[in-house]
């Protein structure tokens, strides 16, 4: 729905039947088409449904065919000790051990055009007592690049990997995640990109036997930033939380996808997406599909998008999508909210003496300190709240937005 | 000692059909220590007074002036009113999502004094005020007035007037909505309040029914924006008679 008033949808079980899709992501409202194959992706144009709410005149061509041979960038890695981070050649097996097959045409070019693949591969038992950080630092936005990371954490492993994006550039890239039997995962992707770069990335998580793995995508800078989070099970027993945090200013485009496919029984998965947004023409997409097969039973999906608009002149999209093959499970819901910091909001606060800047910050911290605190990472919180905080003051002085109601 | 002086205000609400006047030339003293009730019928302009004195953005002071010990309120922004002594318990509190009520106030505590407050008393202060109030401790980590009932929303303005502790305070219809028990909650939090200090009182009701609990220095009968008559307390008791009716002419 789009919403740039407040509005409420809540949706509790829902059963519905639909023809049948593409074998790979099945339901009617996931139907892609899935191929390495970029030929069998036919450049998008704007109107299909996974392209609509995206501003294709800004997307500098990866969709089409715009070179992906750059390499404007560097990277530095801070590995946990006992954690192996490796660049490897694009032949390594490593390399479509999710099971992933690209969605999208922009995904199948990076996978075609990456020609090494960055592998991160936490050891069987390894409890990694501080998280890995790749940071990634573009430094022109001109020539765009592909990027392939395979983060591969074995049995009964613990740690926390983050992958972090700033600087200049036009990036396309893919990134696998792996969890074997009983491994405890976390992935951070920050994209604190600088005010000309975009960012087309895809993530696919196979979650493997009883293991814990939580999700995170960052998004703060960037012109353009489309984060598509695709995710299945290995095997019975996992237990996935996909949270995302993002905050577009003006002319910004921030677009969240989601898709968790309950392939295996008795997997929980958790998602919640949190958004602010302030400025003129500030959009964010959030676009959450969950698809429970009928293999899934016993299984527990809930997800939630709340979005928190701060000024007139931004919009947030918010869909979640749920489509449900059995009834034999735990529980199925989701709920999109999108809120309004509104002038009536600021008049309270003020009238109790805080000052308009202040009283803005009270709001979003409050809006996002719930979710930083679910990513239980203490390296980066104080990072991101501060992040949170230098955003805000990029809006102050901008009215709140008009109340709807008096 | 110190004075609230509002003199001649003319307050207009912008419309689809142009400026609309509420206010008509209000003029009004409240010197602290003193406590006046403003009783007056359905949409005489009662709340368009308290809002105008706290600066809401929709009502525009065409004329007149406001002063608070002879500074001029009307040209401090709503934040500097509060943090210069003015309080405003709103007739409908707003739902704020995403605050909670012990950051909240912690925030405007630290707002008005300038200072953050020393944390331990701060705790066992907030603690104190909530249970006087018949507030249950939980209230603190629930999200500002988010879902709160219209009684539960009225004592939260009166903790937080005690909290906060400004020299003048204007209650906007802080009765209305509440049962006898939680009137009488209320009321002694007003009168702690009063009995606190230097403190001005501005007690907007429609009701007398208050003024059983709350005992007022002055009465105005507050009539198509302006005041229409003004006298002691024994003027509330021909009101509570009579009602309205001698001002506009049908029983309010
Ligand atoms: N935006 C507006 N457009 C038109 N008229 C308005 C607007 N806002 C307020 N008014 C009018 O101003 C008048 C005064 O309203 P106000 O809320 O101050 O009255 P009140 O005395 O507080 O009433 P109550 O006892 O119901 O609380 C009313 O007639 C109201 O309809
Ligand atoms: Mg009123």
């Amino acid at each position: 729905m789009t919403t740039d008033t407040a509005q409420q949808a809540q949706h509790g079980l829902t059963e519905h039947s639909h023809g049948a899709g593409a074998p790979d992501h099945g339901g009617s409202a996931f139907d892609t088409v899935a191929s390495f194959d970029v030929a069998d992706h036919v450049v998008p144009r704007g109107r299909e449904e996974e392209w609509r709410f995206t501003p294709m005149a800004r997307l500098r061509g990866l969709h089409d065919d715009a070179p992906l041979d750059g390499h404007d960038y560097e990277v530095s890695v801070e590995a946990a000790p006992q954690v192996v981070v490796e660049t490897v050649e694009a032949t390594d097996p490593r390399r479509g051990s999710s099971g992933y097959v690209p969605n999208d045409r922009i995904s199948a070019r990076a996978w075609a055009e990456a020609d090494k693949v960055l592998a991160i591969t936490i050891p069987a038992d390894v409890v990694a007592e501080k998280p890995t950080i790749v940071r990634l630092r573009g430094l022109s936005a001109e020539k765009a690049a592909a990027g392939h990371v395979v983060i591969t954490a074995e049995r009964f492993s613990q740690s926390v990997v983050v992958l972090e994006h700033e600087g200049s550039a036009a990036f396309a890239d893919n990134v696998e995640i792996v969890t074997h039997d009983g491994a405890r995962l976390t992935v951070v992707s920050l994209q604190d990109w600088a005010g000309d770069s975009v960012h087309l990335s895809h993530h696919h998580v196979n979650v493997g036997r009883d293991s814990v793995v939580k999700h995170a995508v960052v998004s703060f800078g960037g012109d353009l930033v489309r984060t598509s989070v695709t995710l299945d099970y290995a095997a019975p027993g996992g237990d996935a939380e996909l949270l995302g945090l993002y905050f577009a200013d003006s002319g910004q485009h921030l677009e969240k996808r989601l898709f968790v496919d309950h392939n295996q029984p008795n997997c929980r998965s958790n998602v919640l997406y949190k958004g602010a947004l302030q400025g003129k023409k500030a959009h964010t997409v959030w676009i959450g599909n969950v698809l429970i097969r009928p293999a899934a039973e016993g299984i527990s999906t809930y997800e939630l998008n709340r979005n928190l608009v701060l000024t007139d002149g931004a919009r947030a999209d918010s869909v979640p999508n749920l489509e449900i093959e059995t009834g034999e499970i735990v529980g199925a819901g989701h709920a999109s909210a999108t809120g309004r910091f509104d002038d009536e909001q600021l008049f309270y606060l003020m009238a109790r003496g805080i000052p308009a800047d202040e009283a803005r910050r009270l709001v979003v911290r409050g809006f996002f300190t719930e979710l930083i605190n679910k990513l239980g990472v203490p390296e980066i919180a104080e990072r991101l709240t501060a992040t949170v905080e230098r955003e805000l003051a990029l809006g102050e002085g901008l009215p709140a937005a008009t109340s709807t109601t008096h | 000692m110190s004075t609230l002086e509002i003199r001649d205000l003319h307050v207009s609400v912008e419309t689809e059909a142009g400026p609309k006047e509420i206010l008509r030339g209000v003029d009004l003293t409240v010197q602290s220590g003193q406590t006046h009730a403003i009783m007056g019928p359905n949409g005489s302009g009662k709340s368009t007074l308290a809002y105008s004195l706290a600066g809401h953005p929709k009502y525009t002071v065409t004329s007149g002036e406001v002063l608070l010990d002879g500074e001029d309120v009307l040209a401090m922004t709503v934040d500097a009113r509060a943090r210069a002594g003015l309080f405003l318990a709103m007739q409908y509190p707003v739902e704020v999502p995403g605050v909670s009520v012990s950051n909240f106030l912690r925030t405007a505590k630290t707002a008005v004094d300038g200072e953050a407050p020393k944390l331990r008393t701060w705790v066992k202060e907030v603690k104190t005020a909530m249970d006087q109030l018949a507030i249950s401790d939980d209230f603190a980590e629930r999200d500002l007035n988010t879902g709160f009932s219209g009684g539960e929303k009225k004592r939260h303005e009166i903790l937080q007037l005690e909290l906060l502790n400004p020299t003048f305070a204007v209650l906007d219809e802080t009765d209305s909505g509440l049962d006898i028990d939680a009137l009488r909650v209320v009321s002694d939090g007003v009168n702690r309040f009063s009995a606190s200090g230097d403190k001005g009182v501005l007690l907007i009701t429609h009701y007398t029914r208050i003024l059983r609990y709350i005992k007022p220095d002055f009465v105005h009968v507050f009539v198509a924006g302006r005041v229409a008559e003004e006298g002691g307390p024994k003027l509330a008791e021909k009101l509570e008679e009579k009602g309205y009716v001698d001002y506009v002419g049908t029983p309010a």
